[in-house]
């Protein structure tokens, strides 16, 4: 009898221990896993590539650029550098990275759901963004495209004799993986939310990614034909946008911007939501204002749709209808400010915790608030006027994709690291790393500010001697930023192996996912969670609101 | 910073301190914003750090007074951001009517000017001080952008239509010319010299050097070549509209509509006649489009701008040169130029 209960015991025992990791080996459990956890394990290792592959390209940019003339590569290298760093970047990278790594991970945990609603939809996204993938790459190893990310017309259609076509169509492909995540987790979140998480219970972070797939649904089709025209206008001449043919230029950057634009905010507003789970759980508080950072993600999702105009005050575009969307582009920024200072406020007498994740936390808030308040600068019609096209504007993307979008993905990578793979990561390497990133950063960018004040223009190849000393210092900066990057590459690899093992929840954090064992199993929760409190509910007593 | 990395441009035109003090206000207010959220983040950070394992602080809900103090206060500084660079924005449009004109035109990898009295430069543009300069903008092929950072102005050049720039260059000196718009691959080369000279020396300029025929006595010659003039004439055996004193004019179009004559409307009616066709007229005129280079058409329409009625009744107008001469660098020929473009 005692044999028996034995048996049992070491059973469940197993099954305890089993986890979405070890539940099954072999390259075939992988590529044909339909487990999110799984999906966002594989596009963890696909966006790191095409951020490697991307980042290989500004180092070549930042080298060009130490001296004036245009001396270590062919100004037509040169210019199929930028465009390649540009289309990785962006198509490849910072657009997927947060929602397909981070959120196909964490959602269904978050909102204690077994899945993500379509599972095989899942894979068939990482299936499409690799298909993509290798269509980039493809038009990379054939000799590139030079047309830069933006694929203006008509030089891109008439005059460009580089790989147009198939960069063309790995974004248009890739475009379709972003389509299914979004309708994934719009769905998932609709449906599948555990007993008793009503909507104004939901994580922030999940806030964010319904924001973010609503843009994803609603624009990500716009671009989709954008680019397909402009393959049909290069390869047949339909006129669209060649005034030869009665068509418009401007038409196409209408078109493009009218998803390039809300992209930003694609690329931005999961930051923001991981950024909103970092500062809670680092300081062990009740998010200040939840209902206001909630909606201030749908406000900028909606208005967001309707700024694209800002990138045309010199183009031709009326006016008038630049006063618009000047208008409308200072409004999108009042959200955003209201973020900021309600992740600064829920630090207040809070129990903050200075490990990595809160590191990176606080790298965005200053990053992204510098990179915000030049976003007003380029909102200024007048001021606008100058600085577009400067190495000003190029500073200002690169604050908020950088200094923000990739400072909220790393912190957030090292937060549920020890959720996602059973290990801690190393601390007192990863606070270094925090740092070094910041300090390069900064020094890459901040006096791209200045270059583009001086009037440099952006994608240029060769540039006159003044421009040089700021130069000199971005480059020097972005030294030591890629040798920040390579420093987690290295040590979350190793601490996959030889980390510590993570308890379920080493942070102490409210939240679904910190409720399952680390890693989690493959059903995600042994049994079914209810939710009967609200959002980070930390303290013992009751929340106050203060007048 | 130390001495020797360069803060801030040149500034040499109307537009650039102007400019410059809504950068400075914008900069002063981004400082401003950025300490207080670094200081309360490193404050609070500090201050309220974890000491024991065990701590749970208070929960704070929010507080609706301090969510509209951060969301009014930002409306208010934006809408005074807004108001004041949407005005700067208008002036930027708003071409003084005295403005003396040249035309420009961008190819892959050069920027080529035409003086109304025939001057033409490739890559240099030479301009006297204190008169405003109206720049005719068109690409013959893909998009460029007119930058001169020292007057705080950009306009793309777009192929198939026009835009234009003004700006009065306040600084004698030599100021750097760039294509801000990606154009491929000598893009970084596609930059220039802006040279303001004090205005006898630029009338001496204008005055030495091959000048070779003005701009308007070229496009009149183009016009009698593509035998413009076998319909377009004063007379009853006209086929098309006379074109005397139709610049700056409006016009009373087939469909009922009116437009005002400007350049872009001249150079639509050549390429693309039967976009807008003159009421009154049939659409039998065959289009020039690909027949006439861009900077043959800017001179085709600063013929047609040259076009004056004539003063008193007599015979047809005969050579036009003396109209298209201008006397100095302020004058203009024909009337005013729009106002504003395309509004």
């Amino acid at each position: 009898m005692s044999d028996v209960n034995t048996a049992i015991d070491a059973a469940r025992l197993r099954r305890a221990r089993l986890n979405y990791l070890n539940v099954s080996y072999g390259v075939k459990s992988w590529l044909l896993t339909i487990d999110h956890k799984r999906i966002a394990l594989l596009y963890l290792a696909s966006v790191s590539i095409m951020f490697a592959v991307g980042g290989a390209f500004a180092v070549a940019i930042r080298l060009e650029l130490v001296t004036p003339p245009g001396d270590l590569v062919q100004s037509e290298t040169y210019n199929k550098l930028f465009t390649m760093h540009g289309v990785v970047m962006v198509f490849f990278f910072l657009i997927p990275a947060i929602p397909a790594v981070l959120g196909n991970f964490l959602i269904p945990l978050m909102i204690g759901a077994r899945d993500l609603a379509f599972p095989r939809i899942n894979l068939l996204s990482w299936y499409l963004y690799i298909l993509g993938s290798a269509f980039g790459v493809y038009s990379i190893v054939n000799g590139g495209v030079d047309t830069g990310w933006t694929f203006y017309v008509p030089y891109s259609t008439l005059y460009s004799n580089s790989n147009v076509v198939t960069t063309g169509i790995a974004a248009f492909i890739i475009r379709f993986s972003s389509i299914l995540t979004g309708l994934n987790f719009i769905v998932t979140i609709h449906k599948m939310r555990a007993p008793g998480l009503t909507w104004f219970r939901l994580p922030l972070f999940v806030w964010a990614h319904y924001a973010t797939s609503i843009i994803m649904v609603l624009g990500t089709p716009v671009i989709a034909v954008t680019l397909l025209s402009v393959i049909v206008e290069r390869t047949l001449h339909l006129g669209l946008f060649d005034p030869a043919l009665g068509g418009d230029p401007v038409l196409f950057q209408h078109l493009f911007w009218f998803y390039s634009h809300p992209a930003v905010y694609i690329m931005i507003l999961p930051a923001m939501g991981v950024i909103s789970e970092l500062v809670t759980a680092m300081a062990r508080k009740r998010i200040f204002g939840y209902g206001v950072v909630a909606m201030s993600s749908m406000g900028i999702a909606i208005v967001g749709f309707l700024v694209w105009g800002h990138h045309m005050f010199v183009s031709g575009q009326s006016t008038y209808a630049g006063m618009i969307f000047s208008a409308l582009s200072f409004i999108v920024a009042i959200p955003s400010a209201i973020k900021v200072f309600n992740w600064t406020a829920t630090l207040y007498k809070g129990s903050v915790s200075m490990q990595t994740p809160m590191l990176y936390a606080m790298g965005f808030i200053g990053l992204f608030t510098i990179g915000g308040l030049t976003g007003l600068f380029l909102a200024a019609m007048g001021l606008d006027v100058h600085v577009h096209d400067t190495y000003f504007v190029v500073a200002h993307f690169h604050y908020i994709m950088v200094g923000g979008t990739i400072m909220g993905y790393l912190g957030g990578l090292h937060f549920w690291w020890p959720k996602m793979t059973g290990r801690m990561y190393p601390e007192w390497w990863a606070r270094v790393a925090a740092a070094v990133v910041f300090i390069g950063f900064n020094l890459t960018f901040f006096p791209q500010f200045v270059l583009g004040y001086l009037g440099m223009p952006r994608r240029y190849h060769a540039y006159v001697d003044e421009f040089q000393v700021l130069n000199v210092m971005s480059s020097a900066g972005a030294s030591i930023l890629g040798f920040g990057y390579l420093l987690p590459a290295i040590y979350l690899i190793w601490s996959m192996r030889y980390g510590p093992v993570a308890v379920a929840n080493p942070w102490g954090a409210k939240g679904l996912e910190w409720q399952t064992p680390s890693p989690p199993p493959p059903e995600n929760f042994p049994v079914q969670p209810v939710v009967v409190e609200e959002a980070y509910d930390y303290a013992p007593e009751k929340g106050v609101v203060v007048v | 910073m130390p001495p020797g990395i360069p803060l801030f441009p040149d500034g040499a035109s109307t537009m650039a301190p102007r400019v410059d003090a809504l950068y400075l206000f914008l900069v002063a207010l981004s400082a401003f914003f950025s300490i207080i959220i670094f200081t309360a983040v490193i404050v609070f950070a500090v201050r309220f750090r974890r000491r024991s394992e065990g701590e749970r602080p208070p929960a704070i809900l929010g507080s609706l007074a301090l969510e509209l103090v951060w969301t009014l206060v930002p409306l208010g500084i934006v809408a005074v951001i807004f108001v004041w660079s949407t005005e700067l924005f208008f002036s930027m449009h708003r071409v003084p009517p005295e403005a003396m004109e040249v035309y420009v035109v961008g190819k892959r990898w050069m920027w080529k000017a035409q003086h109304l009295t025939g001057q033409r430069e490739i890559n240099e543009l030479h301009v006297p001080v204190g008169v405003p300069v109206r720049l005719l903008l068109t690409s013959e092929d893909v998009i460029h952008s007119f930058f001169v950072p020292a007057f705080r102005v950009k306009k793309d050049a777009l192929p198939g239509r026009y835009s234009i720039l003004w700006f009065e260059a306040t600084r004698p000196g030599k100021y750097h010319l760039f294509c801000a718009e990606y154009c491929g691959t000598k893009h970084s080369a596609m930059i220039g010299t802006v040279t303001v000279m004090e205005p006898a020396a630029f009338q001496a300029w204008l005055s030495g050097g091959a000048a070779g025929q003005s701009l308007a006595s070229a496009g009149e010659k183009l016009f009698q070549d593509l035998g413009c003039a076998t319909c377009h004439r004063p007379d009853t055996l006209a086929r098309g509209p006379n074109l005397e004193g139709l610049f700056g004019n409006p016009v009373r179009l087939a469909d009922g509509g009116a437009i005002t004559a400007d350049e872009s409307y001249i150079r639509e009616s050549i390429v693309t006649p039967s976009a807008k066709v003159v009421a009154g007229f049939q659409p039998i005129m065959p289009t020039y489009q690909g027949l006439v280079a861009e900077e043959g058409l800017m001179q085709l329409v600063a013929y047609v701008r040259s076009l004056q009625r004539p003063a008193v009744a007599g015979g047809p107008p005969t050579g036009t040169s003396v109209q298209g001469a201008p006397a100095g660098p302020g004058a203009s020929p024909g009337p005013a130029p729009p106002g504003q473009e395309r509004p």
